[in-house]
C-alpha cells in the first residue's frame, strides 16, 4: 500500500511534468501574440516591447519555464505590475484578469467541485438503478422503457436538454432562479438551487450511458457460475441479486466513473456555458482564447492533476472491491 | 425423513419420470432433453455419461429447478423426497434448494465468488437454511465442514479467498460448500474435469466416503467411463437428450447393448484393458437438438442402422432385469 502510493506518486510527478512541458510549447506554438490582445488602443511597438521583457516573454524559453517551476516550488517575485512577490505554489498573474492566478482558481474551483460532485453521485445512482432494474426486468416493458431514456440521454446534447430544462423551470414554470453559484457555506439552499439544473443535465447524459453499460454488466454477470452456485444455495433473489450479483456487476463501471468524473473535474465547459456559470471549464476557453499563459497553464495542470488522481483513486477502489487485486 | 410426503424408506428419494426440457432461442426450439426417466435411492450414486450436448447438465439443473421459467420449457415429473418441483413455484423449489439437493460444479474457481471469503460463502449457505442460527454457530459449522473435506488448518482457510486455494482445494471447499445442510441428493457435474488425475481420485474418494456417511443420493454426471466404473452403482447413457442405456454399472458397462455406449467403451482403453490401440471414438458429431434426427437419433452415426433405425425412434425396453436399452437391435455390437 504505501509503496503503492509512492510509486503512483512518482509517477504522477512525471505525467504532471510532461503536460506543463506541452502546455508551455503549445502556447508559444498559438498564432497569436499574447500581448497584442491585453494592451488598450495606443499601443505603439515601444510600449508592447516594453510589455513582453517585462512579462519575460523575451527571455528563452527554457527560463520561462524554470522560472515558472520555480514559482510554483518556492514562490518568485513577479515585479510591481504584476502584484510583486508571489508566495508558493505560484501559478503566476494573469495577463487578462489583474489577479493572481491561485486567487482566480480559489474562486472557481469550487465552482467546479459544486457542479460535478453532486451530479456525478446523481448521475452514478440513477445510471447504475436504472441498468440494474432494466437488466432484472429484462424483455419486459420496465427495460424498454429504460432503454428508451437511454437511447434519447445519450443522443440529446447538452445544451439542447439544458435548454429546455431552463425554459421550463425558470422561465415558464418559474420554479427556480436563473443559474448562478453560490457557497455552500454561505447558503446551502441557494446552492442547490442555483445548480440543480446543471446537475441534471449532466445526470440526465451520464444516466444513460451508465444505464447501458450497467445492464450489459449485469446480464453478463448473471450468467455467471457464482451466481448460479448462489441461486443453487437456495438464497432468496434479492440475496443473488444483491450481494452477489450487483458487487460483481458494478466493479468495471469503477474504472470508467473515475475517469469521467475525474475528467469532469477539470472543466465542464458545456454544462458551465449552457448555464452561464464560471467555473474551471470557462476559465480555461478564456485562458486561451486571451492567450493568458499563466491561465492556461494552471488550468491545464489542474485537469491533469484531476485525471491523475482519478486514476489512483479507482486502483485504490478496485482493491478495495475485488480480493484478487494487488497494489504494487 | 424430512418433511417427505408419503414416501417410504424404499421409495427412490429422486425420481424422475419423462422429463423433456426445451428451450426457445432465436435459432429454434432446441429440444435439449427429451423424455429421461431415472431413479436414486439414498446411499446410491448414478452415473450419467453422454457426450458434450448430450442434456447432463440441462437435467440436472431441472432438478435443482435452476432454469429460468421465462426461457425454458420443463414437463414431466420431478420427486425430491416424493415431492413432485416441475411447475412449482421457485420460492417452493428454493427452500429445497442447498437443503435437501445441492449441486457442484465441474469448475469450482468461476462457481466460487471471487470477492468473498471462502468460510463467508459456506456459512452463507448453512444460515439461508438455518435462520436462527447466529454468526458463530454457523462459522463453527464451516470450519467442521472444511475439517471434514480434507482441507488443513480449516479455520485459516475459511477466512481465505478461493482465489488463494488450489483447484483441489476449491472443489473440497465447494463439495463442504453443497454437504454444509446435509443434504439428502447430491448431484455432482463433472466434480473432476477440471482437475488433475491424482486430484481426481482424491475428491471421488472423498465423495464415496462423504456419501457412507450422509447416506445421500448422488448424481454424478461425467464424460469419463472410468469415474463411473469406479464410484456409480447405476449408470444412465444420454444421446441427443434421450437415455439410449440404463443399467447397474456391471450391466452397462461389461455387457453394454447399445451401438453408443459400446462406441463410448471403445474410446476407453482402460476399461478394456487392452492397449491405446484401438482407441477408436464415435466417428461424426453430436446430433443437432433443434432438428434431431428421425427415428433413432444416433442414426446417422451408427454402423447398425438399419430402415427402421431411421423411420421409429426406439423405446426404451429391457433386455434383462434392471437393464434398459433404447435400441432396434440391442446388442448387435457386441
Ligand atoms: N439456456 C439454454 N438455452 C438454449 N439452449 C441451451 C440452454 N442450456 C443448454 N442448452 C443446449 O442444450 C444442449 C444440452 O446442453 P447440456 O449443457 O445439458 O449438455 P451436457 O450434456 O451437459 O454437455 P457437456 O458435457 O458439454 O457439459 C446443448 O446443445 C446446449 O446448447
Ligand atoms: S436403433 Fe438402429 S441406429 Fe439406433 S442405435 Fe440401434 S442400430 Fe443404431
Ligand atoms: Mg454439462
Amino acid at each position: 500500500m504505501g509503496r503503492f502510493l509512492i510509486k503512483r506518486l512518482l509517477s504522477a510527478m512525471l505525467t504532471l511534468f510532461a503536460v506543463s512541458v506541452l502546455a508551455f510549447l503549445m502556447f508559444f506554438a498559438l498564432p497569436r501574440d499574447p500581448v497584442t490582445g491585453m494592451c488598450p488602443k495606443n499601443c505603439n511597438p515601444e510600449r508592447l516591447e516594453r510589455v513582453r521583457q517585462e512579462l519575460g516573454l523575451r527571455d528563452p524559453k527554457i527560463e520561462q519555464y524554470a522560472a515558472y517551476m520555480k514559482g510554483i516550488f518556492v514562490g518568485r517575485d513577479l515585479g510591481s505590475a504584476q502584484g510583486g512577490r508571489c508566495d508558493a505554489p505560484c501559478l503566476g498573474y494573469s495577463y487578462v484578469n489583474s489577479e493572481a492566478v491561485t486567487d482566480t482558481l480559489a474562486r472557481v474551483l469550487p465552482v467546479t467541485l459544486s457542479i460535478v460532485i453532486p451530479a456525478a453521485i446523481l448521475w452514478l445512482a440513477l445510471g447504475v438503478g436504472l441498468g440494474m432494474l432494466s437488466a432484472l426486468k429484462r424483455g419486459t416493458w420496465v427495460d424498454r422503457l429504460a432503454i428508451g431514456f437511454s437511447l434519447t440521454g445519450a443522443s440529446l446534447q447538452l445544451y439542447f436538454t439544458g435548454a429546455v430544462l431552463l425554459i421550463v423551470f425558470v422561465y415558464q414554470l418559474k420554479l427556480l432562479p436563473n443559474p448562478h453559484y453560490t457557497s455552500i457555506f454561505d447558503d446551502p439552499l441557494d446552492w442547490a438551487k442555483g445548480l440543480v439544473l446543471a446537475w441534471v443535465a449532466l445526470a440526465f447524459l451520464f444516466s444513460a450511458i451508465y444505464a447501458r453499460l450497467a445492464r450489459a454488466q449485469m446480464l453478463e454477470t448473471l450468467s455467471e457460475d457464482f451466481v448460479r452456485t448462489a441461486r443453487a444455495k437456495g438464497l432468496a433473489k434479492r440475496t443473488v441479486y444483491g450481494r452477489h450479483a450487483l458487487r460483481a456487476a458494478v466493479t468495471p463501471l469503477v474504472t470508467i466513473a473515475g475517469l469521467d468524473v475525474g475528467a469532469a473535474l477539470g472543466g465542464t465547459v458545456i454544462t458551465e456555458t449552457t448555464f452561464g456559470i464560471q467555473g474551471l471549464g470557462r476559465t480555461a476557453v478564456y485562458a486561451v482564447r486571451g492567450g493568458d499563459l499563466p491561465m492556461i497553464m494552471a488550468t491545464v495542470l489542474i485537469a491533469a492533476v484531476f485525471v491523475v488522481l482519478a486514476n489512483v483513486v479507482v486502483d485504490l477502489l478496485y482493491a478495495a472491491i475485488d480480493p484478487r487485486v494487488r497494489l504494487g | 425423513m424430512r418433511g417427505a410426503v408419503g414416501l417410504t424408506a424404499a421409495d427412490p428419494y429422486l425420481q424422475v419420470r419423462d422429463l423433456r426440457v426445451r428451450f426457445a432461442t432465436e435459432d429454434g426450439v432446441v429440444r435439449a432433453v427429451n423424455g429421461v426417466s431415472f431413479a436414486v435411492e439414498r446411499g446410491r450414486t448414478l452415473g450419467i455419461v453422454g457426450e458434450s450436448g448430450s442434456g447432463k447438465s440441462v437435467t440436472s439443473l431441472a432438478v435443482l429447478g435452476l432454469h429460468d421459467p421465462k426461457r425454458a420449457t420443463i414437463t414431466g415429473e420431478i420427486l425430491v423426497g416424493g415431492r413432485d418441483i416441475v411447475g412449482r413455484p421457485d420460492e417452493e423449489v428454493r427452500r429445497l434448494r442447498g437443503r435437501d439437493m445441492a449441486m457442484i460444479f465441474q469448475d469450482p474457481l468461476s462457481a466460487l465468488h471471487p470477492y468473498y471469503p471462502v468460510g463467508r460463502q459456506i456459512a452463507e449457505a448453512y444460515r439461508v437454511h438455518h435462520p436462527r442460527a447466529g454468526r458463530a454457530e454457523a462459522r463453527e459449522r464451516t470450519v467442521q465442514m472444511l475439517d471434514r473435506v480434507g482441507i488443513p488448518q480449516p479455520a485459516r482457510r475459511a477466512r481465505q479467498y478461493p482465489h488463494e486455494f488450489s483447484g483441489g482445494m476449491r472443489q473440497r471447499a465447494m463439495i463442504a460448500m453443497a454437504l454444509v445442510n446435509d443434504p439428502d441428493l447430491l448431484i455432482a457435474d463433472e466434480p473432476t474435469t477440471a482437475l488433475d488425475v491424482t486430484v481426481q481420485a482424491q475428491i471421488l474418494d472423498l465423495l464415496e466416503g462423504l456419501q457412507k456417511e450422509f447416506n445421500s443420493a448422488i448424481v454424478l454426471i461425467t464424460h469419463d467411463l472410468g469415474v463411473v466404473s469406479q464410484v456409480a452403482d447405476d449408470v444412465l447413457v444420454m444421446y441427443g437428450g434421450r437415455a439410449v442405456e440404463h443399467g447397474s454399472v456391471e450391466q452397462v458397462l461389461r455387457r453394454p447393448q447399445h451401438p453408443y455406449t459400446w462406441g463410448l467403451l471403445a474410446s476407453v482403453p482402460s476399461l478394456r484393458g487392452d492397449a491405446a490401440a484401438d482407441l477408436v471414438p464415435i466417428p461424426g458429431s453430436p446430433p443437432s437438438l433443434i432438428h434431431l434426427p428421425s427415428g433413432c437419433a444416433f442414426h446417422p452415426r451408427c454402423p447398425y442402422a438399419d430402415e427402421r433405425s431411421r423411420t421409429e425412434v426406439p423405446e426404451l425396453r429391457p433386455v434383462a432385469e434392471g437393464h434398459l436399452v433404447a435400441c432396434h437391435r440391442p446388442g448387435v455390437a457386441a
